[in-house]
Parts: structure tokens; sequence; C-alpha cells
């Protein structure tokens, strides 16, 4: 019994996956439909957005920093996308590349102002958000538009239209970057960069480096997501996510899933079961009909459970007891 | 014989504060120097330029008696100059072996951290070193001060450095682990490959293990003594004058 305990602290995920299953159980006694196939690529398609700008985001938080900008930068992505094909004639390919890229470089940007500028994160991408938005609705003069045609087949498919392609977008991200967390010297730098950034220097870690790096993988992970999100619902959409929605799922799931704001401890598996649990819930509500309006008080409920639980494992992580 | 290492002149402020006026050091090979002087002297500034974590608004830092730029920890690093900060410079989340190898992380297949072998190695050099601690795997938020410091000079002389800097070593070290760094500077000296500058405001300990001692005030050393040549009453003596001297210069009783 003892075992399990330390097993279970140690790993932080594995309460979130059960939470996960649990959930799952529920709904499936109590509705056929919830383990059907469409119903699981819904799932899956609600998740797998989240799941990777929650992998950003949980990398970005452990090494001590906020980026509110990811969910705007997923909107503006798939228009770069739109305007490098259907106005400046680029090709396909590199008008892809090209939308990925401008997430990098606002990603970039952030880390920029934030680490050489030593503005708060949390402020510099505040502003950034509101930019964004504001580029965002001025050149699409807030209309959706249509997926250019050269995209609109074999690559959409594998961008997001396939009905799993959004899964195995997920599944591919969150295990490298999980990889790169936990196994290599970015990743440790990362960790030390959010636990103790003066110590880090001292001890010869390129934090600002580190810090930029890690704002430019989120900015791209955010710009990614945008792109699925459009090839799935196959139009381009001013409001994907609903503007900051996207964002405050991806923080919600980071949260749940185990990763500390203060910086130095978060696990990219966990910020992906979060966005599991979100998804499952969001999903599992609406197939036994109660209005999407009870499940922010879930969602509510959940993120501060988890804070808690957080703060009290901690402390007993602390106490030796692992 | 040129000294190893050279200070001329060198000034470093932080923007209203001056913390070194104009400092000339210099430290021989397999030397170990003694730097003392007041709370915010500027000791811990001083070899924060010395190991590239700071760089001097003027003035030359020479190496081997040729000029270098200490652009940064890791350059002077490479350059072969280690250092203990006051701080520790150790980061909480991180188990005891990844501290150790902190900036300088072996890596195997595909620049994976090959974690089995840093956990070996340190393992072994703790035990070599004799500094006692629970596993290699527990955080360091977990050790206690004097065991983190521990860690902390660990990992300053695994890398074999030829200078080492050592800031307050022994601050959080009870009497017999105390003993244990300073027979590890001593060994280290006997061994001769590195020479080292340790700050301490335990004059008895400088005495001990020092071959001379330098006092730094107002920015500048103001005396500069072989330990045989000078003794606890004098050292003492300089620093009680000069507190002595500001009290009356300032008036106040
Ligand atoms: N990063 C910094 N930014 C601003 N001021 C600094 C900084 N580092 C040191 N100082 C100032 O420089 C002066 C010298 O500080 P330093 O830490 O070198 O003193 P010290 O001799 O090591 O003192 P102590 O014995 O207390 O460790 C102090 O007035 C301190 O406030
Ligand atoms: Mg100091």
């Amino acid at each position: 019994m003892r075992r399990v305990r330390e097993e279970f602290l140690r790993h932080r995920e594995a309460s979130v996956l059960v939470v996960a299953l649990g959930l799952g159980l529920y709904f499936m006694s109590v509705t056929d439909v919830f383990l059907s196939a469409a119903n699981l690529v819904n799932i899956s398609q609600a998740m797998a957005p989240a799941a990777i700008v929650a992998c950003g985001t949980v990398l970005l938080l452990v090494s001590g920093e906020i980026d509110l900008s990811v969910g705007v930068v997923a909107a503006l992505a798939p228009f770069m996308m739109h305007y490098a094909i259907d106005f400046w004639g680029v090709p396909a390919i590199p008008a892809i590349l090209l939308a990925l890229l401008t997430g990098t470089l606002i990603g970039f940007g952030n880390g920029f102002v934030t680490v050489v500028l030593r503005v708060p994160s949390f402020v510099t991408t505040l502003g950034t958000l509101y930019f964004v938005t504001g580029v965002v609705l001025t050149t699409s003069h807030a209309y959706p538009a249509e997926i250019p045609g050269p995209v609109d087949g074999a690559i959409g498919a594998w961008l997001g239209a396939a009905d799993w392609a959004h899964l195995g977008w997920a599944l591919v991200i969150v295990v490298f970057l999980h990889v790169v967390l936990t196994r290599t010297r970015w990743g440790l730098h990362t960790v030390a960069v959010g636990g103790n950034p003066l110590g880090a220097a001292e001890a010869g870690v390129r934090t600002a480096r580190i810090k930029i790096g890690n704002f430019m993988i989120a900015g791209t992970l955010g710009a990614f997501a945008g792109l699925i999100e459009a090839f799935r619902i196959h139009t381009i959409d001013p409001n994907i996510g609903g503007g900051t929605g996207l964002m405050f799922t991806a923080v919600s799931a980071a949260v749940i899933g185990g990763t500390a704001l203060a910086g130095g401890s978060g696990t990219i598996v966990g910020g992906a079961l979060g966005a599991l649990v979100l998804a499952v819930l969001q999903n599992g509500m609406n197939l036994i009909g109660i209005s999407a309006n009870p499940y922010f008080l879930i969602l509510g409920l959940a993120i501060l459970v988890s804070m808690i639980a957080n703060v009290y494992l901690t402390r007993l992580r602390r106490a030796g007891r692992t | 014989m040129t000294p190893v290492l050279q200070m001329e002149r060198v000034a470093k402020r932080f923007g209203a504060v001056t913390a070194l006026r104009e400092v000339n050091l210099n430290l021989a090979a397999g030397e170990v120097l003694g730097l003392i002087g007041d709370n915010g002297a500027g000791k811990s500034t001083l070899v924060k330029l010395l190991c590239g974590f700071h760089q001097p608004d003027s003035g030359h830092i020479l190496l081997d008696g040729e000029e270098v730029t200490l652009k940064s920890v890791r350059q002077a690093r490479a350059l072969g100059i280690d250092i203990v900060y006051q701080d520790l410079a150790l980061i909480n989340e991180l188990s005891v072996y990844h501290n150790m190898f902190l900036g300088r992380e072996h890596v195997g297949f595909a620049r994976l951290l090959s974690n089995r072998r840093m956990r070996g190695l340190a393992r072994e050099h703790l035990d070599a070193m004799g500094v006692r601690i629970p596993s290699v795997d527990v955080e360091v938020a977990k050790l206690s001060g004097g065991q983190r410091q521990a860690i902390a000079v660990a990992r300053s002389v695994y890398s074999r450095s030829r200078i080492l800097l050592l800031d307050e070593p022994l601050a959080a070290m009870g009497a017999k682990e105390g003993a244990l760094i300073l027979d590890l500077v001593r060994d280290l000296k006997a061994r001769g490959e590195v020479s080292i500058v340790i700050i301490a405001h335990n004059y008895a300990q400088i005495l001990d293990v020092c071959d001379r001692v330098n006092l730094l005030q107002h920015g500048t050393i103001t005396f500069d003594k072989p330990t045989a040549e000078t003794s606890l009453q004098e050292l003492t003596d300089l620093v009680v004058a000069e507190y002595r001297k500001a009290r009356t210069r300032g008036g106040s009783p």
C-alpha cells in the first residue's frame, strides 16, 4: 500500500490518468454512444489542439514563464497560409511552413521582450494577445476564409481533415517533447532556469537562450494547432478557439496535469492527460445532454482541486516521503 | 614566475554602487590565497569577475600573463576556472547528480542525457570526497545546508580546474564537515595542480590553510601578506581599527 502511494506521488500524471479513465467509465455506463468510433474521433479531435498547445505551455511554465498569446497565434497561422497561397502565390508546402514560422517568430518576439527587455511574460504576451487579435481581425475583416485549393486535398487530410490525424500529431508531439523535457540537456536546463534562475545562470546555463527557445516552441505549436483545427473544420475562422479559449484550455490542462506556475516542475504527459480529461468531460456532458454551462463549473473546480492537490503533494514530497 | 592569475586596476559598478574601485591582485601557481573583508566589501563581486559571471567595467584580467576577456561562465570554465558561489547555485528541483553535472552534462545516443553514467560518476566522486548524503537521486531541496554546500564544493572540484574560487565554502558547515573541506583544500594544494582563492570570515581558518591573505576594503586591496608573517591578532585589529575609525568619523557612538 505504501509503495503504491509512493509510486503515485512520484508519477503525478497517474492520478490524472485515473481521473480520465474514471470519467470515461462513467460516461460509458450512462450512454452507448460514448465508445462509438465516431465519438472517439470527436474526443481525440477536441483533445489534440489543447494537448499540443499545452505541451508548449508546460515547457514555458516549467521555465518560469507563461504565454497568453498562443491561442490567437493559432487563429493567425491559417490566415497566413491563406494569404500566402491566395494573395502572394506561394506554393502549398512553403505556405504552411510560413504559417508555422509566423508562430515561431511571434514566440521569439515574446521571448525577446520578456528576457532581454525584462518585461514580465504575463504582460508581454497579454500585449501580443491583443496585437495579434487586431492583426487577424483587420486583415481578415473578421470574415472566415476558405481553405485554399492547393492544400485542400491530401495535405489537408494529413494535417487534420482525416479522422485520426489529430490524434496522430498530438501523440507524436507529446512523445517527442516528453523526451525533450525529461531526457535532454534542453529539458534539464528548462527545469533549472525555472527552479532557480540566478543559480542556473551562475552554473553556466544559457538562461536567455532556453527561455526564448521555449517561447519559440510554444508559438510554433500554437500555429500548428491552429492549422490542424482549420483543416478539421474546413474553414479558416478568425475566432478559432474563441480567441483566448484555446490558451485557457491549455493552461488548465497543464495545471490539472500537475505543472506548477512557479516554475521548476511539470510534465508534458501530465499536460496531455489534462487535455484529455477536459475533452472527455466536455464530450460526455454534451452526450448526456447537460448544457455547456455546468462544464465551466466543473472545470473551475477541477483546476482548484488539482492546484490544492499539487501544493499538498509537493509538501509531502519535500517532507521526504518519496 | 608569472602569476597564474592577475587582476590589474579592475573596477566594477552596479548602477550607483561601486563594488570594486581598483583591484590589483595576484595568484601564484599552486598558491592558496585568502580573501577577507567586511560584508558588502565586494569579495563575491571580485570572484564573480574571475569566473566570468560578471564583466569588469575597466581594468584587465590576466591568465598566465596574457590578458583574457571572460565573457561567460562557460568560457572561464573552459579555461580551467571554477567556482563555488556563496549562494551555491544549486537547483532545488533537480537531483544531486543532475546538479553535479549542470552545464556540463554527459550525453550519449541521440544526445540524450547519460543519466546512469552521471549518477555513477557522482556517487563515486562524492564517496571519494567523504561527502555523506542519502542518495545521489534525491532532490537537492531535501538536503541540509551543510550537505548542499558539500555538493557545491564537490561539483567545483570534480572538473579538476587549475583555478578554484571558493566563496565562503564553510559558512554552513559543522566542525567536522568544515575540517573535511579544509583537508580537501590542503590535499589539492599538496598535489600542486590547482591555485585557490578562498573567501571566509573565519580568520583562524584562513590562517590555517592559506599561504597569503588579502584584505579588501573600500573597493581595493589594502593589505597583502603571507600568512606566516601575520596573525589572528593583526587581522582582527585591521578590521576593527577600520570599524573604530568609521565610528569616530561618523561622530555617533
Ligand atoms: N548583482 C548586483 N546588483 C547590484 N548590486 C550588487 C550586485 N552584486 C553586488 N552588489 C553590491 O556590491 C557590493 C559588494 O557586494 P558583494 O556581494 O561583492 O560583497 P561581499 O564582500 O561578498 O559581502 P558578504 O561578505 O556579505 O558576502 C554590495 O554593496 C552589493 O550591494
Ligand atoms: Mg559575498
